[in-house]
C-alpha cells in the first residue's frame, strides 16, 4: 500500500498510473498536453510500484482526458490505469486499450514507403495482431513487428 | 461492385469482383476479336502519371481507354516536371483529378497509389508502386491462367527467378493465396520471396520453396518466370552461373507436362530462349495481350459505363 503520495493530491483532473518506468515524457508528448497553457502536469518518474517494480505516474490538473485520446498511449503504456479525479475523489477508473488504427505516432520502417518523404500525411497503421504485436502500414502494406514498434517508443 | 472504386492493391478486389472482371474481360475480348468499335467511355478522360518508365503497362492502359472510346491525357515525364519543382504527390493528384475521370499512376515509392487515392475524389488505379503492388498485372496474370486452364483452383504453379525484387510475383502470390493452389518458389538463395510477403499469405495456399529448377518439372501446370537482373549481383560470375540455371530453352520445355504454360511479365532477357517462343507452351505474348481486355474491363466497370 502507498502510505504517502510523492506528488500532492489534485482537486480535479486525470491521473495516469502504471506507466512503464521512464516512459512518462513519451506519454505526455503523445497526448500533446505539454503545450496547453491551462493545464498543469506533474510527473513522477521511477517511483516504487507493487505491480511494475518501478513506474511513472502522470497527474494532469484541470483536464479530464477522454478515453479515445488516452487509448493512443496504449502502445507505450499498455497497462496504464486512468483515474478521473473530481473534488479530490476518484470518480471513474479505467484502463487503456489498443486502438484499431495508430495514426501519427510511429514511423514506417520501410524506407521505400511514401510516408517517409515530404507528403502531407500522417503515418497510419492497423493492428494485425495484438500478441505478438503486428501492425500494418496503411500505405505500403508492410507489416511492422513488435520489436520495430518498441524501438521507436 | 467496382464503380468509382480505386484499385490500389489486389486486396481491394474481392473474389466476386474478380469473377465479374473475368466475365467482362471475356466480353471485351470477343469485341476485340470481332473488331467491334466500342463507345462506352465516350467523353471520359483517363490521366496517366508515370513517375517511372514503363512500356507495356502504359501502352496497354492507353490503348484500352482508346478502345472504349475514351481519351487519354498524360505527362511525358512527371518526374522532371513536377518532382523537380518540389511539388508533393498530394498536390499533383489534386490537380490531376480536376482534369480527368480516372487516374492511373506508377511511382517508385510503395504506398504512393494509396496516398493518391486519399487525395483524389476520382478513382485511382495503381500501375505499380516501387516493389509494392501491381494489381492490374496480377489480374491479367490470373486471367491468363483461367483462359488456358478454365479455372485457377487446383493449379500447380512454379514461380521462377527473381522472387525478391519482382513486384509482379509479390502481388500474384498474395492473390493466389485466396485460391486453392500449390505454389513452388524456385529462386537462388539471394533472390528469395521476402518474408514480409510470405507472412501475409492466406491459409488455403500450399507454398514450398527450393533452389533447383531442374527437378520434377512435369508436376507443374504453370511456370511463371521473371527476369533476373544483372544489377542485383555484386559478383558477375555469380550472375553468370545463376542465369544459366534458371533459363528456359526447348530442352527444359521437353521436361514439362505437355500442356504446361510458361508465363512472364516481360521484358524477358536471357531467361527464356527465343526458340521457346514458337512452342505451344509459350504463353507470355498472349498474357501481355490479355492486359488489354482486362484493363478495358476494369476501366469500364470503374467508370460505370
Ligand atoms: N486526488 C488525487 N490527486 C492525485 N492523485 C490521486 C488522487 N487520488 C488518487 N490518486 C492517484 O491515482 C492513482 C490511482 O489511485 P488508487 O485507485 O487510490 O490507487 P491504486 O489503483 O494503486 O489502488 C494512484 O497513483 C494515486 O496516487
Ligand atoms: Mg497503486
Ligand atoms: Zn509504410
Amino acid at each position: 500500500m502507498e502510505t504517502t503520495l510523492k506528488v500532492s493530491k489534485i482537486k480535479d483532473g486525470t491521473v495516469i498510473d502504471h506507466v512503464p518506468a521512464g516512459k512518462a515524457l513519451r506519454v505526455v508528448s503523445i497526448l500533446k498536453i505539454e503545450n496547453n497553457p491551462d493545464v498543469s502536469t506533474t510527473i513522477a518518474m521511477r517511483v516504487q510500484s507493487e505491480k511494475l517494480g518501478k513506474k511513472d505516474v502522470i497527474k494532469v490538473e484541470n483536464k479530464y482526458l477522454n478515453r479515445d485520446d488516452l487509448d493512443r498511449i496504449s502502445l507505450v503504456a499498455p497497462d496504464a490505469t486512468i483515474s478521473i479525479v473530481s473534488n479530490y475523489q476518484i470518480k471513474e477508473k479505467f484502463t487503456v486499450k489498443l486502438t484499431k488504427t495508430i495514426v501519427g505516432i510511429l514511423k514506417c520502417p520501410n524506407q521505400g514507403c511514401i510516408t517517409n518523404v515530404k507528403e502531407p500525411v500522417n503515418s497510419e497503421f492497423s493492428v494485425v495482431s495484438e500478441r505478438p504485436l503486428i501492425l500494418r502500414c496503411f500505405y505500403c502494406e508492410r507489416n511492422m513487428t513488435e520489436k520495430e514498434v518498441l524501438s521507436q517508443l | 461492385m467496382l464503380k468509382n472504386k480505386s484499385i490500389v492493391s489486389i486486396d481491394d478486389v474481392s473474389e466476386s469482383d474478380i469473377s465479374e472482371i473475368f466475365s467482362v474481360s471475356d466480353r471485351m475480348l470477343n469485341a476485340l476479336e470481332a473488331g467491334k468499335k466500342l463507345e462506352m467511355l465516350n467523353g471520359k478522360i483517363m490521366a496517366t502519371l508515370f513517375y517511372e518508365p514503363s512500356t507495356r503497362t502504359r501502352l496497354s492502359f492507353e490503348s484500352s481507354m482508346h478502345r472504349l472510346g475514351g481519351s487519354v491525357i498524360s505527362v511525358s515525364d512527371v518526374k522532371s516536371s513536377s518532382v523537380a519543382k518540389g511539388e508533393t504527390l498530394a498536390d499533383t493528384i489534386r490537380m490531376a483529378e480536376s482534369y480527368s475521370d480516372v487516374i492511373v499512376i506508377r511511382h517508385p515509392l510503395e504506398g504512393a497509389a494509396r496516398l493518391a487515392s486519399k487525395f483524389s475524389t476520382k478513382p485511382v488505379i495503381n500501375a505499380g508502386d516501387g516493389s509494392g503492388q501491381h494489381p492490374t498485372q496480377t489480374l491479367l496474370d490470373l486471367y491468363t491462367m483461367r483462359k488456358y486452364f478454365g479455372k485457377i483452383d487446383g493449379l500447380r504453379i512454379a514461380m521462377v527467378g527473381d522472387l525478391r525484387y519482382g513486384r509482379t510475383v509479390h502481388s500474384l502470390l498474395l492473390a493466389l493465396s485466396n485460391f486453392d493452389v500449390e505454389v513452388t518458389l524456385i529462386s537462388p538463395q539471394i533472390l528469395k520471396m521476402p518474408e514480409h510477403i510470405r507472412e501475409r499469405l492466406g491459409k488455403n495456399i500450399k507454398v514450398t520453396s527450393r533452389e533447383n529448377l531442374d527437378e520434377k518439372m512435369d508436376e507443374f501446370d504453370v511456370f511463371y518466370v521473371t527476369r533476373i537482373q544483372k544489377e542485383r549481383f555484386t559478383d558477375q560470375n555469380e550472375y553468370n552461373s545463376v542465369i544459366g540455371l534458371y533459363s528456359i530453352d526447348a530442352d527444359t520445355v521437353g521436361k514439362m507436362k505437355k500442356n504446361a504454360i510458361i508465363m512472364h511479365p516481360l521484358p524477358r532477357v536471357d531467361e527464356i530462349k527465343p526458340e521457346v517462343d514458337y512452342l505451344p507452351n509459350a504463353a507470355y505474348f498472349k498474357q501481355a495481350f490479355y492486359g488489354i481486355p482486362v484493363r478495358m474491363a476494369l476501366l469500364s466497370m470503374i467508370l460505370g459505363a
